[in-house]
């Protein structure tokens, strides 16, 4: 079953490569740095695991680990959409 | 609740492909960006909810602290420091993935933190995953530390070579995928994890300071597309379908921008990434600067290229990382809407490796208002430049080196350029006559339709401007 399940997420991780592939190949080369920005904030969604390990009831190592990766993920998070939608607002036909 | 999670971070997943499918055009690109925040949103929200969170206070300091240094960089950055900027990004990224990797080894310990020394049982494909995820964050996170530290000027942006770099650097590589063998055999081995984890930064640091600073749009984007892959690999951890997508999707961008960086360049990645154009061909800097220049350089009074200007009815402005250096982006937008005044059609050429990183010079001139439509990319301007009046390239050297298309014994030989010197006339604005990245004299400086306009950037262009408007 786990051996199953590892194939599943396998799986997804080959069809979401090709998704990506077929979507960026269409981003014009004038939104390449909006687009480093913008994904550098998705690549942020780490913040799930990190939120599960400073979320446990126990105080361990883990957590420790799991704050540090919070503020990280979250710097992605929030600075990535910030910049990016600050970029974007000033690409202007005329 | 289980099950209301899991749709939750389906449609999450379903809206980052949408924020990416709305890049695809500069009018949508901004709603998309907002769809992948509100699937950024969703995706912490509910795992808020997940039953393993028990505590907030922690998840909330973590947070803060995150969004208030997130935030101030993203609104105090000035648009001519995107490339550090990303290239941090990148690094935390890659960070975090490090981090929570070694935070769910500890984890899945089922003896810790009493005897973890004691052998226990990890299924193959997570223990992979976790040195996976550990190698890759890793080296983001060093790696991008000094592609910012280049960047920023804090780090030498010369090519830096030390001995037995590369066998030192396979050693290093080697002996990660071992260790990893031995800690997937033998999971409580787990100073070899702290070790692996070790090296992995140390690798960061070793792959990434030999690239010289022109080369920085390569080694970004490759960052890029590791900061994904390491989000992935936290997927697999944790058995996270959402991870692992938005982390493809990542990872796919930065191959896709890493693949166009080089082919810009008719480089390898292998050679980027093993440093420098000196490995190129068999002319180095060294060699290539005992070529004797061809005949004399005439050089251009603003005075003068206002009244050459005067009389043309086509403009072609080729912007380069000098425009970036000298914040020239405003009076460049000045020079193009006086020259637009006079009746004169003006365009912008954007080569791909122009700037620091993919799409560097466009934000640039977005950013002084410069109509996005009026910024060409090279296969749609070159064949233009014929029929083109007046080229004014602005601290642009290699991308528009002749010697790129006939001279088999230069290094950027076969290196894709833009063909300025098919116009009437071509104006450079430089500093100097120094050579560029690739460390060789320029050619075109010396052609017959060359005229030099020397002088700081923002400083020549200004002063163009002001001698326009006195005609």
């Amino acid at each position: 079953m786990e051996g199953y399940l590892f194939l599943m997420h396998v799986y997804v991780f080959v069809l979401a490569i090709y998704v990506g592939f077929e979507l960026i190949t269409k981003v014009p080369p004038t939104l390449h740095t909006p687009l480093m920005s913008g994904s550098n904030a998705i690549s942020g969604i780490t913040i799930v695991g990190a939120i599960l390990s400073a979320g446990m009831e126990q105080f361990t190592i883990s957590t420790i680990l799991g704050i540090i990766a919070v503020a990280f993920a979250m710097i992605n998070v929030i600075g990535g959409f910030v910049v990016t939608d600050r970029m974007l607002k000033m690409f202007k036909k005329k | 609740m289980k099950i209301a999670i899991e749709i939750t971070y389906l449609v999450s997943s379903i809206l980052f492909i949408m924020g990416i499918k709305n890049l695809s055009s500069p009018k949508t690109a901004r709603k998309g960006n907002l769809y992948a925040a509100i699937g950024m949103f969703l995706a912490i929200a509910v795992t808020l909810l997940d039953q393993q969170v028990m505590t907030y206070e922690w998840i909330i300091i973590g947070a803060l602290i995150g969004s208030i240094v997130g935030w101030l960089l993203a609104i105090k950055t000035p648009m001519t420091g995107m490339p550090q900027m990303v290239g941090m990004l990148n690094g935390f990224g890659g960070g975090a993935s490090l981090l929570v990797a070694l935070s769910e080894y500890y984890k899945k310990n089922p003896n810790y933190p009493v005897d973890f020394g004691l052998p226990f049982n990890l299924p193959v494909h997570e223990g992979a995953a976790i040195i996976l995820s550990l190698l890759i964050g890793g080296v983001t996170f060093t790696g991008s530390m000094i592609a910012f530290g280049k960047l920023q000027g804090i780090v030498t942006g010369k090519v830096v070579k030390y001995p037995l770099q590369h066998p030192f650097n396979a050693l290093l590589l080697l002996f990660v995928v071992v260790a990893g063998v031995f800690v997937v055999l033998n999971p409580s081995l787990m100073s070899l994890v702290l070790i692996i984890t070790l090296v992995s930064l140390v690798l960061g640091v070793l792959l990434v300071l030999p690239i010289g600073g022109a080369d920085m749009p390569v080694a970004i984007s490759l960052l890029n597309s590791y900061s994904g892959l390491a989000g992935s690999m936290t997927g697999f951890i944790l058995g996270n379908n959402e991870l692992i997508i938005a982390g493809a999707l990542v990872g796919a961008s930065g191959i896709i921008l890493t693949n166009i960086m080089c082919k810009a360049m008719n480089r390898s990645l292998m050679n980027v990434v093993l440093g420098g154009w000196a490995t190129a061909g068999s002319s180095g800097p060294a060699a290539a600067s005992t070529t004797s220049p061809k005949g004399d350089v005439k050089s251009i009074d603003s005075e003068e290229l206002a009244m050459l200007l005067d009389s043309v009815s086509s403009v072609v402005i080729v912007p380069g990382y000098g425009m970036a250096v000298g914040q020239a982006q405003h009076a460049v937008r000045d020079l193009a809407n006086i020259l637009e005044k006079k009746g004169i059609k003006v365009r912008f050429a954007i080569h791909p490796v122009a700037g620091r990183m993919p799409g560097h010079m466009n934000v640039l001139l977005a950013e002084a208002q410069v109509p996005y439509d009026k910024l060409l990319s090279m296969e749609d301007i070159n064949d233009d430049f014929a029929n083109t009046d007046v080229v004014i390239v602005i601290g642009a050297n290699d991308v528009v080196n002749p010697a790129a298309r006939h001279d088999q014994s230069s290094p950027i030989y076969g290196m894709p350029i833009l063909n300025v010197d098919y116009a009437k006339t071509v104006i450079i604005n430089k500093r100097s006559m120094n050579v560029g990245y690739a460390g060789i004299d320029n050619e075109l400086f010396y052609y017959p339709n060359a005229l030099m306009y020397f002088g700081d950037s923002k400083d020549a262009i200004s002063k163009l401007v002001t001698e326009i408007k006195n005609l």
